[in-house]
């Protein structure tokens, strides 16, 4: 599973944790986040993260 | 202002913000601000940061005081935020330097804040190092503290971090360093300042730390942007910075109100009241009083936030509205809140103040309460119901 990072502030978003405070579980692949879920640390949207590497 | 030595050939060529009241629009700074610059005399002569637009020219001669600015041979922006990079246009042009360094996220925060079309610029990763003759810099993301683009430059030779905003205050003073003030008033203005900007970003600030410390980097020297350098108690701010980021909390409430007619704030005082008798500390403000940055100040450490509004117009009051946005935006953890007001035929303001603590993931172990007109002596004994309720809560918070 591909880790993905937010273009605006640089969180990287890696499925193995997810983002349980924002009810996205671990295991989590991102095309499987919810479509209104936004970047913890900046808030920025979905869109705007990008597969790392 | 003269430039001061901070350290050998390295000095202090900021400009001090005397007036300064209003900071950057959302926060207000009593006791005015700096933006500190800092210029190391080396083989090549280095510029960290400069100041707002307004205050180029008192740069330049700042610079001038010590060397020609031409001689300048590189400029570090750790923070493109224009209260540190407002003169820098006009710092490149005079200076005309061989390299203007910033962060990989800086560079895009540069270029669209001042769309250059000439400037040396060389984007730094994270733990690069570049010589400045008898130094190395190091620098050091710290995306997000506050912004995207901030760094830090960390000079080993002289145990030097230069810390851009984080561990800043607002404090204007000629007295520059933190052995010229009482320690106590300058970690409570450093807490002031990390909760309305940092706070936020607390975990980030909490695995900084730790990386900080897993480097066994040695800081003799802390020299932020805003405020006092800390020369003799840089491990006191560390430490402080550590606790106000794990948001440790404190059997402490809040009140913060506004009121028509008082039957509100008569009702908050009397939650007060019952606060109090609980062995709770209290802080009462009112919003008319207090703006909504000193409120947040004072929750900084508190356990609960009581916010008391009556209803008007369906709502509650436009101050309160205001300080929940703010408030709201800091994202503060781990805390208790309680929603109460006065209200004549609807009613609406405390279940409208519950739903916004609720979405900032306040716990609200109490209903929101509301009082027709004027409270009696009845009325303001369940406010009082209502306190003790909340001294529980607090209680079992704080030991948890």
């Amino acid at each position: 599973m591909n880790k993905w990072i937010c273009t605006v502030c640089g969180y990287m978003y890696d499925p193995a944790e997810g983002d349980p405070e924002n009810g996205v579980s671990a295991g989590t692949k991102f095309e499987d986040v919810p479509e209104d879920w936004v970047c913890p640390v900046c808030g920025a949207g979905k869109e705007d993260f990008t597969p790392e590497g | 202002m003269p430039a001061i030595e901070i350290k050998k050939d390295i000095y202090w060529v900021g400009v001090i913000d005397w007036n300064l009241k209003n900071f950057h629009g959302y926060a207000l700074a009593h006791q005015g601000t700096t933006y500190n610059a800092y210029l190391v005399l080396d083989n090549k002569v280095t510029l960290f940061d400069t100041v707002p637009e307004k205050f180029k020219w008192e740069l330049f001669h700042q610079i001038q005081s010590l060397i020609d600015i031409g001689d300048i041979d590189y400029i570090v922006a750790n923070h493109l935020e224009m209260d540190h990079s407002g003169a820098l246009p006009f710092i490149m042009d005079k200076a005309n330097p061989e390299k203007l360094f910033c962060s990989v996220m800086g560079e895009k925060s540069l270029k669209a804040h001042f769309h250059p079309s000439d400037w040396p610029l060389e984007a730094v990763k994270d733990g690069r190092e570049i010589s400045l003759g008898k130094r190395t810099v190091n620098f050091i993301e710290t995306r997000m503290l506050h912004w995207p683009d901030s760094m830090f430059s960390y000079i080993p030779n002289d145990k030097l971090l230069i810390s851009s905003d984080a561990f800043g205050q607002n404090i204007a003073n000629s007295n520059i360093f933190d052995d010229q003030h009482d320690l106590d008033s300058l970690i409570r203005e450093a807490r002031h300042y990390f909760t309305n900007i940092i706070l936020p970003y607390s975990p980030l600030v909490l695995k900084l730390l730790d990386r900080v410390q897993e480097a066994g980097l040695e800081l003799d020297m802390i020299a932020p942007d805003h405020g006092m350098i800390w020369r003799s108690h840089p491990d006191k701010i560390l430490a402080a910075y550590k606790e106000f980021a794990s948001q440790k909390l404190r059997p402490k409430a809040v009140l913060v109100y506004d009121t028509m007619w008082s039957s509100t704030e008569k009702m908050i005082r009397a939650v007060a009241d019952a606060l109090i008798s609980e062995g709770i500390e209290v802080r009462v403000m009112s919003l008319k009083s207090h703006h909504h940055s000193d409120v947040m100040g004072e929750f900084s450490d508190a356990a609960a936030l009581v916010c008391g509004s009556p209803t008007h117009n369906n709502s509650m009051m436009p101050l309160m509205a205001d300080f929940l946005t703010y408030m709201k935006g800091l994202k503060p953890k781990n805390r208790i809140g309680a929603a109460l007001g006065s209200y004549g035929w609807s009613g609406e303001a405390p279940s409208a103040m519950s739903r916004i603590l609720e979405d900032a993931g306040f716990d609200l172990p109490q209903k929101p309460l509301r009082l027709q007109y004027v409270p009696g002596h009845e009325q303001l004994a369940v406010c009082k119901e209502l306190g003790r309720a909340l001294a529980q809560a607090i209680k079992a918070k704080v030991a948890s």
